[in-house]
Formats: structure tokens, C-alpha cells, sequence
């Protein structure tokens, strides 16, 4: 994020066609030049065009405001879960056990962050506070997600477990919020729910293979599932904030059902058991949080609180 | 910070490679598969979805194929005299070369 791209940055920019001639040199184009057709005298080289590229907008969800300190906050928790998870997978950049899976884990925390970004952009419009105070400028009491997504990334396997809880999850919260009555959220959901279900092809992919692979694989992919399983209850815990927000949130309770099918049928194929242990009593929602999350955000606020305004 | 793949072995360890695929990606409806690139991937599937990840992040793609590139059989170099150059000459293979009949409408 840069603080350029901040107010409003849903701009649909454009990149400027260019006119590629036959020796290789690039004119800009301007308006009216260059428009002789094949048949005109003048043409000595022909009019080769490049198609505009439209780029669309980077953000989700428009410029719409939120109307409520409520759904200001909603927006909060679903942005930090997204910016959390997003910074996490980061850390695999140049590590994961392959370059392709590097792209791939690279790929999926783009994708978080452009959620995050959208999240943020709409929670911050109800205070006045922009997409970078929110990120860089609050401390760990002022953070709203969940446990599940402040899970360090561990080996492979643990990275993988956790990503096939979340996006599960994420996949069946942004499918139900493509219904909400405010928007906003509708619609940066609907933009999402398409990426997250990659996100959760990617996972449930590694699962079956970690799971069914070596003995080594196996053992650390079922080790993995009891590491972050007791983090999933929190996320299906109805809090009074998504109880104000009937029909603009929705309600965390209402996924579960769902989110233990596709659970179920991906460990049948993996072989692997449920956990039965009990659920942490983690509180992300309320600003009290698992232990790693303060390394994490030093890590990611160093930069912006050491030259405050700077841009990258 | 924790350390990614922090746990996994020693240096030592052995470490396998995953087999080369071949990646050919079709740009839009009504054109060919051309040939992008190539990448590791454990097993088609997940080549697949690594050719997505490598190779349409741009949105270049509507179809992907991917081809074990064990399974590609391919010219040699050193015989391309013996199997490309033997058509200069031969215009006869060229429609141009001949005349169209008077008369003959739709040539």
C-alpha cells in the first residue's frame, strides 16, 4: 500500500496503447495520429495497434461509506483476518519447498491483501481513517482477528492445515455475505468468493497429497490438523456485534454446518481424523490475542512507524 | 519471526525433484494452445494449477494443457538439413505455382 493509492483508489486505470513499428521503435500514441489507414500513400510501414489494456480496479466495493460504527467494525474483523493471513503467507516468499509453490503461496497473499485492502478502505471511511492507519498505525489491543489466522506457519503441513480451515471458512462466510443488504460488503465478497475458492482448491490439493504421501508427510499433515484445529471454534462463535448486524453480517454460527461438510469430506479422502479436543476460549474478536500476533505486526508496522509517510 | 520450513531436516537431507511439465495455454476461444513454458509439479494436477499460478496471472489464459515433458518427442538439432531444407525448390507444393484454369470459378 502506498499512501497515493489511498482516498478512493478504485480508479479503473488504463495503460496507454502504443504503436509498435516494424523497426522496432514504440511511439506513444496521441489522439488522431497515426491513423492512416493500409491504403494511404503516406503509410510506409503500416499501422500495427496494440489492444488497450483495461486494467479494472484494485479494490472491491466501490467508494461506498459504512454508515455504522457497527459495520465499520465488522468490516475491521473481516479485513484483519484477510491482512493477518495475507502478511503469514508472505514469510514463504523464496522458501516454500518449491519456486512454483513459492508463486502459488505468493499469489494466494496478494489476493488476501486486495481483500484486506477493500475491508479496510470501507471500515476506515466511517472515522475518517485510511487503508494504512489502519494497518500500520494500530497496536495489537487494536486488532480484531481471529486466532486461527495468527497461527505462525510452522513446517509446510502446518501452513497447509491452516490454509485449508481459513479458506474453507472464508469461502462459506464470502458466499453468504454476497447476500448481505449493505453493498459494500456484497460486493468486495463477491470478488472474493472466486479467489478464496482457489485458495481452498490449493489447500485441500496439498492436504490429500501430504496426507497420502510419505510416512514423514503424513505424520507432520495430521499433526498439523491438531495444531490449528482448536483455533476454528472462535470462528463460528456469534458475538452481539453480528447479532446488531442482522442481514448486513452474517452470522458466524450459521456457517458451521457447511464448513464441517466440506471438512469431513476432505479428510475422509485424507484419511485423517477429526480432532476431538476442546476449542481455545481465544477472544481475537474482542482484541486479545494468541502470542504471536505482536511479532508478526512489529515485523509488518517496523518500516511505516520508522519514517511515518513514507512510500514504497 | 518464525522461521518458515525452520523445522524441515537437516541441509543434508535428500532431496527429491519434481518431474518437468510442459505448459501450453490457449489465449481465447478459437485459437490454438501455444506452448508457455515450462515448470515442476509432483503430479498433473498440481502441475495444472501451477501452470494457472505461473503462467495466467494475467489473465492470458482460457484453457490450460499441461504434457509431462518426458512424454514430448522432439527433432533433432543436428538433422535439420535432412528434415527441414528439402522443400526449398519445390515450388510445385505451393498453390501459387500454378495457373487457375480459365472459367473455373471459386480458385
Amino acid at each position: 500500500m502506498t499512501a497515493s493509492d489511498l482516498p478512493g483508489s478504485g480508479r479503473g486505470a488504463s495503460v496507454g496503447a502504443r504503436v509498435v513499428r516494424p523497426d522496432g521503435a514504440h511511439a506513444p500514441r496521441t489522439p488522431r495520429d497515426d491513423r492512416r489507414g493500409p491504403g494511404d500513400p503516406q503509410d510506409r510501414h503500416g499501422d500495427v495497434t496494440v489492444d488497450e489494456v483495461a486494467l479494472s480496479a484494485e479494490l472491491a466495493g466501490g467508494e461506498g461509506r459504512a454508515e455504522s460504527a457497527d459495520v465499520a467494525e465488522y468490516a475491521l474483523w473481516l479485513g484483519d483476518d484477510a491482512l493477518i493471513l495475507s502478511q503469514q503467507l508472505g514469510a514463504w516468499i523464496a522458501r516454500a519447498p518449491e519456486l512454483e509453490e513459492d508463486v502459488a503461496l505468493g499469489n494466494i497473499a496478494l489476493d488476501l491483501l486486495g481483500h484486506a485492502r477493500s475491508f479496510l478502505r470501507y471500515a476506515g471511511t466511517y472515522d475518517g481513517r485510511s487503508e494504512d492507519d489502519l494497518a500500520y498505525w494500530r497496536d495489537e489491543p487494536g486488532f480484531r482477528c481471529a486466532w486461527l489466522f495468527q497461527q505462525p506457519n510452522g513446517d509446510f503441513a502446518q501452513t497447509i492445515a491452516r490454509q485449508l480451515t481459513a479458506s474453507t471458512y472464508l469461502f462459506e462466510l464470502y458466499t453468504a455475505l454476497q447476500g448481505s443488504s449493505d453493498e459494500t460488503l456484497a460486493a468486495i465478497a463477491a470478488k472474493a468468493v472466486k479467489e478464496v475458492e482457489y485458495h481452498r482448491d490449493h489447500a485441500v490439493q496439498w492436504t490429500l497429497r501430504l496426507a497420502g504421501g510419505t510416512d514423514e508427510s503424513r505424520r507432520r499433515m495430521v499433526r498439523a490438523v491438531g495444531d490449528v484445529w482448536p483455533y476454528v471454534g472462535e470462528l463460528f462463535r456469534d458475538e452481539p456485534l453480528t447479532d446488531r448486524l442482522d442481514g448486513v453480517a452474517v452470522r458466524p454460527s450459521s456457517l458451521q454446518p457447511r464448513f464441517d461438510a466440506v471438512i469431513a469430506a476432505v479428510f475422509a479422502e485424507a484419511a485423517i481424523e477429526l480432532p476431538a479436543g476442546p476449542m481455545s476460549s481465544a477472544g481475537g474478536r474482542h482484541g486479545s490475542h494468541f502470542p504471536a500476533l505482536g511479532y508478526l505486526l512489529a515485523e509488518m508496522q517496523v518500516l511505516a512507524r520508522q519514517h511515518p509517510g513514507v512510500t514504497w | 519471526m518464525t522461521t518458515p520450513g525452520g523445522s524441515t531436516g537437516s541441509p543434508t537431507e535428500h532431496r527429491e525433484t519434481w518431474p518437468l511439465w510442459e505448459v501450453f495455454v490457449r489465449a481465447g476461444r478459437g485459437l490454438s494452445h501455444v506452448h508457455a513454458g515450462s515448470l515442476h509439479a509432483p503430479d498433473a494436477e498440481l502441475a495444472l494449477r501451477n501452470a494457472r499460478d505461473l503462467y495466467t496471472r494475467r489473465g492470458e489464459g482460457t484453457s490450460i494443457w499441461v504434457v509431462p515433458s518426458d512424454a514430448i518427442t522432439t527433432s533433432d538439432p543436428d538433422s535439420k538439413g535432412a528434415f527441414f531444407e528439402s522443400p526449398a525448390g519445390k515450388n510445385y507444393r505451393h498453390a501459387s505455382y500454378y495457373t487457375a484454369s480459365e472459367g473455373v470459378p471459386h480458385l
